[in-house]
C-alpha cells in the first residue's frame, strides 16, 4: 500500500453560513493509527468541518496540514488524491449500478476511457479479503440492505486508495450487535495503520471505539482529550452545556381498553412487494408501545395503512371499535386519529404556510373555526396565540412559516396541533430523530403527557434509548410482521438487537 | 400487391425515422446525465436553417452539415448556461429554446432567402448491384448516406453509455449526483458534455430534414419531430436500442398513413393522419409502470451545499 498519512492537522477553522457561525476557530490534530471520536448535538459543526476536510464546503479562515504540509482540498478529488475519504451518513451510491460499477466510478476519475472493470473487481476483492467484508460486486445497490451498503461504502472508500477515513453517524441505522461488528471492524483498521474519524452522538459507542475525543457545541471546541479521562455523564454535559434528565415513563399496571386493533394487516410497499405481511398488534388506552425495528422492515407502510394513505389488501384495522379499513384519512382523523410523521416539514407541515394556519390544519371546517365558507380570524388568532404560548412555540409571530422555524420547533407546532384534538390513538413515527438532546427531552414530556391523558400512543423509532426510557410495551417489526412483543421491563438492548436481526430462538 | 405496399411502407419510414433517431439518441443523453432539453426542437429547426443557409450561399453540403452541428452544440451550451450554471428551471428553459430557435430560424429565412428555394443537397446512394436486388436492395441500398450514419451511431451510442468510464459518469450523475460528486466527478463538466452531444445530435437531425430530405428550408419544418424526439427517449427507456425501435414504430405509422392516401384506399384522411401521434401516446401509457430504470435526478439541478 502507499505510505500512510502520519499526522493531520485543521487548525483555527471557520466557517460562516448565511447569518450562522457553524464553526468557530476549530482546531483537532489526528495521529496514524487513531481513532478520533468527533461528538456533538445535532447542528454544532460536527458534519460541516468534516466537510470542509473532504473539500465539498471551504472554510472562510483556517489551514488543513498533512504531515505538517499546507493542503488545500477543493473538492472531493482533491480530498482522494490526499488519501482522505469518507463515509456519509446518507450512502453516496447509484441505486441502479453495481456495486462493482459505483466503485469504478471513482476508480477511473483520471484515467483511460474504455471502462476496465476486471481491474477493479480484482482491487476491490484484495480489500474485502484483508479486511474479511464481504460484499457481492454484481449486486444492484437497491437490493442491499443498509448495512450491506455501508460495507460497500467502506470498501468502496479503501479501494480508491483512502487511509484516512471519515465516518459520519456510521451506526445510525444499524442494529446493536451490526454496531459491535463494525467497530471491532474499524478497530482493526485502525491497527492495519488507517486513521479514523467517528462522528456521533451516541456516547456509549464512541467510549468504546475510540482512543481520542474532541467535543463540539454550537460551532466551537469545548473539549478534547483522550478517551479515558471523561465519564459518560461528563461527556453528555459537554455536549449540550447543560445538565439533561431525559425523562423516562413511571410505572404503570392498569391500562384501558383496546384503542387501535391491527389484525392481520397485508399492504405493498413502494417497490410493489409485500412490506407488511400479516401484521398483528394491539394499543390500549393509556400505554406507549414502541415499535422497534431496523428501518425499512415495515414502519413506514404500517403508519401509512393506519393513517388511511395506504391501500390495505387484506386484513382489517379498528379504532376504537370502528373499522377503519381503508377508509380516507379525513374520516380517520374525524373517528380520532393523531399523527406526528416522520417527515416533519412535508408531511407534518405544510412549509410555506404559517404556524397560525398550520396549528388549524385539521380543524379549519369545523364550525368553531369558519362559518359557511369564511374562517374565523378572531377565533383562531386566539386559539394560535394559545397554542404558542402553551407549547414554547419560539417563533417571531404567528404569521412566520412553519419553513423557517427550527426542527425542534416545527416539531412543536406539529405536537400542538395534533395533542390539543385530544385524539384517542397517537401515532409518533421517529419523533426526535434530527432534534438536539434538548427538543428530544421536550417531546418526550410531551408524549409521557398523552399517555397520562389516556391516549393509546404507537411510538415507532429506531433510537433503543428511546423505546426503553417511554414504552410499557415493545413489539419488534422484521419484514412486516410482529415478531415478539415484550414488556417494557424485560427488555434490553441486546435482546432487542437480536430481534431486529430476525433472531427469535436464542435461548 | 400485399408485399409491395408493405416494403412501400418500409421504403418510404426509414428516411423518416432518421432526424428522430439522430435528435433521440442525443436527448438520451442529456437526459441519462440528468437534465431535461424540452429545446431539440429549436435546435433541430434553427440548425435546419444553418445548414440550409450554408449550402444555399456556399454550395457545399458537407460544410452545412457542420456548420449545423457547431449551432447544435453552441445551443447545448446555452442551454447549459442557462440551466446549469444559473440553475434555472429546467422545462421553461426548454421552451424558451425551443421559441428562440424557431423565431430566429423563421425571421433570419425571411431576411436573407424570402420564398421557397431548392438547393442541391445530399441525395440518397444507389450501391451498385445490390441495391438492385428485390425487397432487400431498395430498403438496404439505396439510401441517404446518413440514414447509415444514424443506424451505426445505434449501437456506438450504446458503447459509449455502458461500455465506457465516460457512460458509467454520465449514469452516475444522471442518477445521484451527489455520490458522484463525492468520489471526484465534477458533475457540471458531465452535463455539459450530455448536453452539447445532444445539441450536436440535434444538429444533425436538423440539418438531415433541410439538406438530405426536404432540400429546401420552410419555417416550422421540423414540425414537430424534435418533441417526438423528446417523448421517444422516455418511449426507448433511455436507451438505444428502444430509442432505435420507438423512432421505426412511429415513422412506420407515418409511411402507412402516406401510403394509403397514395393508393386512394378508402379510409378517412383525418383519421390516418393522427395514428402515429395516438400510437406514441398509447405505447407511452402502457410501459409507463416499469420506471425504475430512469435517471432519477432528472429535471434537478445540483447544488453541492443546497442544506435541505
Amino acid at each position: 500500500m502507499a505510505e500512510r498519512i502520519q499526522q493531520l492537522e485543521m487548525k483555527h477553522i471557520s466557517k460562516r453560513f448565511p447569518g450562522v457561525l457553524a464553526l468557530d476557530d476549530v482546531s483537532i490534530t489526528l495521529k496514524n493509527g487513531e481513532i478520533l471520536a468527533l461528538l456533538g448535538e445535532n447542528g454544532a459543526g460536527k458534519t460541516t468541518l468534516m466537510n470542509i476536510l473532504y473539500g465539498l464546503y471551504h472554510q472562510d479562515e483556517g489551514t488543513v496540514l498533512i504531515d505538517n504540509e499546507v493542503i488545500h482540498v477543493k473538492s472531493p478529488k482533491d480530498a482522494l488524491l490526499h488519501k482522505i475519504g469518507m463515509v456519509h451518513q446518507h450512502f453516496m451510491l447509484v441505486p441502479n449500478l453495481t456495486v462493482l460499477e459505483n466503485i469504478a466510478l471513482g476508480y477511473f476519475q483520471n484515467t483511460r476511457f474504455k471502462l476496465d472493470l476486471g481491474l477493479v473487481r480484482k482491487k476491490m476483492m484484495d480489500i474485502s479479503v484483508r479486511y474479511d467484508m464481504a460484499v457481492n460486486p454484481d449486486a444492484y445497490i437497491w437490493q442491499l440492505s443498509v448495512g450491506e451498503q455501508q460495507r460497500v461504502e467502506l470498501v468502496k472508500t479503501l479501494t480508491l486508495g483512502a487511509n484516512l477515513l471519515i465516518l459520519d453517524e456510521p451506526t445510525a441505522a444499524l442494529t446493536p450487535q451490526q454496531t459491535d461488528e463494525l467497530i471491532d471492524l474499524l478497530k482493526e483498521m485502525a491497527k492495519d495503520n488507517n486513521s479514523i474519524i467517528f462522528i456521533s452522538h451516541k456516547l456509549n459507542e464512541v467510549k468504546t471505539v475510540s482512543s481520542k475525543i474532541a467535543v463540539l457545541r454550537n460551532g466551537k471546541l469545548v473539549h478534547e482529550g483522550p478517551t479515558g479521562s471523561y465519564s459518560v455523564t461528563e461527556l453528555a454535559e459537554q455536549m449540550a452545556g447543560r445538565q439533561i434528565n431525559l425523562p423516562k415513563s413511571p410505572e404503570k399496571s392498569k391500562f384501558g381498553d383496546v384503542m387501535l386493533d391491527i389484525k392481520k394487516v397485508w399492504a405493498h410497499n413502494d417497490q410493489g412487494a409485500w412490506g407488511l405481511q400479516g401484521l398483528d398488534l394491539q394499543l390500549k388506552a393509556g400505554e406507549i408501545l414502541g415499535i422497534a425495528g431496523v428501518s425499512g422492515n415495515g414502519q413506514k407502510e404500517l403508519a401509512d395503512v393506519i393513517n388511511g394513505v395506504r391501500k390495505v389488501e387484506k386484513g382489517d384495522i379498528l379504532l376504537d371499535n370502528w373499522n377503519i379499513t381503508n377508509h380516507s384519512a379525513q374520516k380517520i382523523i374525524d373517528q380520532g386519529l393523531g399523527y406526528i410523521p416522520e417527515d416533519r416539514l412535508h408531511e407534518g407541515t405544510l412549509p410555506a404556510f404559517s404556524v397560525r394556519e398550520n396549528l388549524i390544519l385539521k380543524d379549519y371546517t369545523t364550525s368553531q373555526m369558519s362559518s359557511s365558507i369564511f374562517l374565523k380570524k378572531k377565533v383562531i388568532d386566539s386559539f394560535a396565540e394559545d397554542l404558542i404560548e402553551t407549547f414554547n412555540i419560539k417563533c417571531p409571530d404567528m404569521y412566520t412559516s412553519c419553513a423557517s422555524l427550527s426542527g425542534g420547533n416545527i416539531q412543536k407546532v406539529i405536537l400542538a396541533r395534533e395533542i390539543t384534538r385530544k385524539p384517542k390513538v397517537l401515532i409518533a413515527a421517529y419523533p426526535i430523530r434530527g432534534l438536539d438532546i434538548g427538543a428530544a427531552e421536550y417531546v418526550h414530556q410531551r408524549l409521557i403527557e398523552a399517555r397520562g391523558a389516556g391516549m393509546a400512543v404507537l411510538l415507532i423509532s429506531e433510537e433503543l434509548e428511546e423505546i426503553l426510557d417511554l414504552c410499557d410495551r415493545i413489539a419488534v417489526i422484521y419484514e412486516g410482521k410482529i415478531l415478539k412483543v415484550l414488556s417494557g421491563s424485560e427488555a434490553d438492548n441486546r435482546k432487542l438487537g437480536l430481534l431486529m436481526a430476525g433472531v427469535t430462538d436464542e435461548e | 400487391m400485399i408485399v409491395q405496399f408493405l416494403v412501400g411502407i418500409i421504403i418510404g419510414g426509414i428516411p423518416l425515422s432518421v432526424s428522430l433517431l439522430l435528435a433521440g439518441l442525443g436527448e438520451m443523453f442529456t437526459q441519462r446525465s440528468g437534465v431535461f432539453n424540452l429545446g431539440v426542437e429549436g435546435i433541430m429547426m434553427l440548425s435546419a436553417f444553418i445548414g440550409f443557409f450554408t449550402v444555399y450561399t456556399i454550395g457545399s453540403p458537407i460544410l452545412g452539415i457542420i456548420a449545423a452541428m457547431a449551432v447544435g452544440a453552441l445551443m447545448g451550451l446555452l442551454m447549459g448556461l442557462v440551466s446549469i450554471t444559473f440553475k434555472a428551471e429546467q422545462g421553461i428553459t426548454g421552451i424558451g429554446l425551443f421559441m428562440f430557435g424557431w423565431g430566429l430560424s423563421g425571421t433570419l429565412f425571411r431576411v436573407y432567402v424570402g420564398g421557397v428555394t431548392t438547393i442541391k443537397g445530399i441525395d440518397g446512394i444507389n450501391i451498385p448491384v445490390l441495391s438492385k436486388l428485390p425487397v432487400i436492395g431498395p430498403i438496404l441500398f439505396n439510401q441517404n448516406p446518413l440514414v447509415y450514419v444514424a443506424y451505426i451511431l445505434v449501437p456506438v451510442a450504446s458503447w459509449l453509455l455502458f461500455k465506457t468510464s465516460w457512460g458509467l459518469k454520465v449514469r452516475a450523475v444522471g442518477t445521484t449526483p451527489a455520490a458522484a460528486d463525492t468520489v471526484g466527478i465534477n458533475v457540471v463538466k458531465i452535463r455539459y458534455q450530455s448536453l452539447v452531444i445532444g445539441g450536436i445530435m440535434a444538429g444533425l437531425a436538423g440539418a438531415y430534414l433541410s439538406i438530405c430530405q426536404a432540400h429546401l428550408f420552410a419555417d416550422n419544418i421540423t414540425a414537430g419531430r424534435g418533441f417526438i424526439a423528446v417523448a421517444l427517449v422516455y418511449f426507448g427507456r433511455w436507451k438505444p436500442s428502444g430509442i432505435m425501435g420507438g423512432a421505426l414504430l412511429f415513422s412506420m405509422a407515418h409511411s402507412f398513413q402516406r401510403l394509403i392516401q397514395v393508393y386512394g384506399i378508402n379510409f378517412p384522411y383525418e383519421i390516418a393522419v393522427i395514428i402515429p401521434y395516438v400510437l406514441v401516446i398509447v405505447v407511452l401509457a402502457l410501459t409507463w409502470k416499469s420506471q425504475s430504470l430512469g435517471p432519477l435526478a432528472l429535471g434537478k439541478p445540483y447544488d453541492r451545499e443546497f442544506r435541505g
